[in-house]
């Protein structure tokens, strides 16, 4: 009897041990992730140093599904930059170019005009109501790189919410049935 | 060890960071073009020179730009975005930008043109400044790669001085 408990015992400690070892590996998938991208976001110092393009407006330059890399930094904003900003009660931010500015002497505040490469009229209509430009505080940060196609990806995700868990739900069941 | 699952993800990882890396590589080669443009701008006559209702200056020119912007063409470019600005100083702001035309270079030989044109964005300016005003003219260029970081840079060009009264 001594025998077959000892053997029960193993067996049960060897699954233990497997488990804890790949719910390790989990974790450690899922806090590299977020330490690259809240490195990301100590490096560039924008909150979404990764954004993804998803309308036309600046084609041919930006297509749907192209990523752009943000920078945001105290230099003054110019025009020609491509920045992306956010409009108050508006939850999409948008990617479009800077084409007038307006800076004061002393204080450095600016107004800001912008529009999209592909759009025939500036981005007044765009803007809340009302508003004739945009300042500083509504900049989230400025394209600097670009890569194409690869925010298809998320694209397709939030689009089609059905992809994104059945990609979860195939790459969890491979983290926990694979054995080294 | 070798399942299908093991070798198709061991393919995928190698296969992006190639894709990566190339991407890298491609980016790299844009900073080794040292690009040597030129350009010239003359403006030809003012249009229109009022203060409007609200009370702001607004300008309408017509001008001349020709440029060689070949050069800043590389294997990894995808457009060159180009586009002329009006620069000035005045009381009530330390820095006036204005765009004033610009223009989306697909192709290297489209980037020798010269061109007359109007002012395609109003000039517009904050309050009522620009009778006798100096301004600069800037031709920026915004170079857009297929992957990888993006370039601009610009030449300061003569300025030039709005006439003292309205038309």
């Amino acid at each position: 009897m001594g025998w077959i408990g000892e053997q029960v015992d193993s067996i049960k400690s060897i699954q233990f041990r497997q488990l804890l070892t790949q719910a390790i590996t989990l974790g450690m998938i899922v806090t590299s992730a977020l330490i690259i991208w809240k490195g990301l976001m100590c490096v560039t110092g924008s909150e979404s140093p990764v954004v993804v393009v998803l309308s036309g407006s600046m084609e041919p330059g930006f297509k749907r599904g192209d990523i752009l890399f943000l920078h945001m930094s105290k230099d003054p904003i110019r025009t020609g930059e491509i920045v992306v900003f956010n409009i108050d009660g508006r939850e999409i931010p948008i990617v479009h170019r800077v084409i007038k500015v307006h800076e004061r002497p002393d204080t450095g505040e600016v107004d800001i005009l912008t529009k999209g490469d592909n759009n025939p009229g500036d981005d007044r209509l765009l803007y809340a109501r009302g508003q004739q430009w945009l300042q500083r505080q509504h900049i989230m940060g400025r394209a600097v790189g670009f890569l194409p196609y690869v925010g298809w990806v998320t694209i397709i995700m939030t689009e089609k919410p059905i992809v994104k868990y059945i990609l979860i739900g195939a790459l969890g069941l491979l983290v926990i049935t694979s054995k080294e | 060890m070798h399942s299908f699952g093991y070798r198709a993800n061991a393919l995928f990882t190698f296969a992006v960071t190639i894709l990566a890396f190339m991407c890298a590589i491609a980016s790299f080669s844009d900073t080794l073009n040292s690009p040597t443009p030129t350009a010239h701008v003359q403006v030809l006559s003012i249009n229109r020179f009022q203060k409007r209702p609200d009370g702001d200056d607004e300008v309408s020119m017509t001008f001349n730009i020709s440029a060689n912007l070949r050069s800043l063409f590389t294997w990894n470019t995808k457009q060159v975005f180009v586009f002329l600005a009006a620069e000035y100083e005045t009381s009530k702001n330390s820095l006036n930008q204005v765009s004033l035309w610009d223009y989306i270079i697909l192709e290297k030989e489209d980037a020798y043109f010269r061109i007359r044109s109007t002012n395609k964005y109003r000039f517009i300016d904050q309050g009522s400044n620009l009778r006798g005003k100096d301004f600069n003219l800037t031709l920026h260029w915004h170079v857009m790669p297929k992957t990888g970081k993006m370039f601009a840079d610009k030449i300061v060009m003569t300025g030039y001085r709005l006439p003292e009264v309205y038309r």
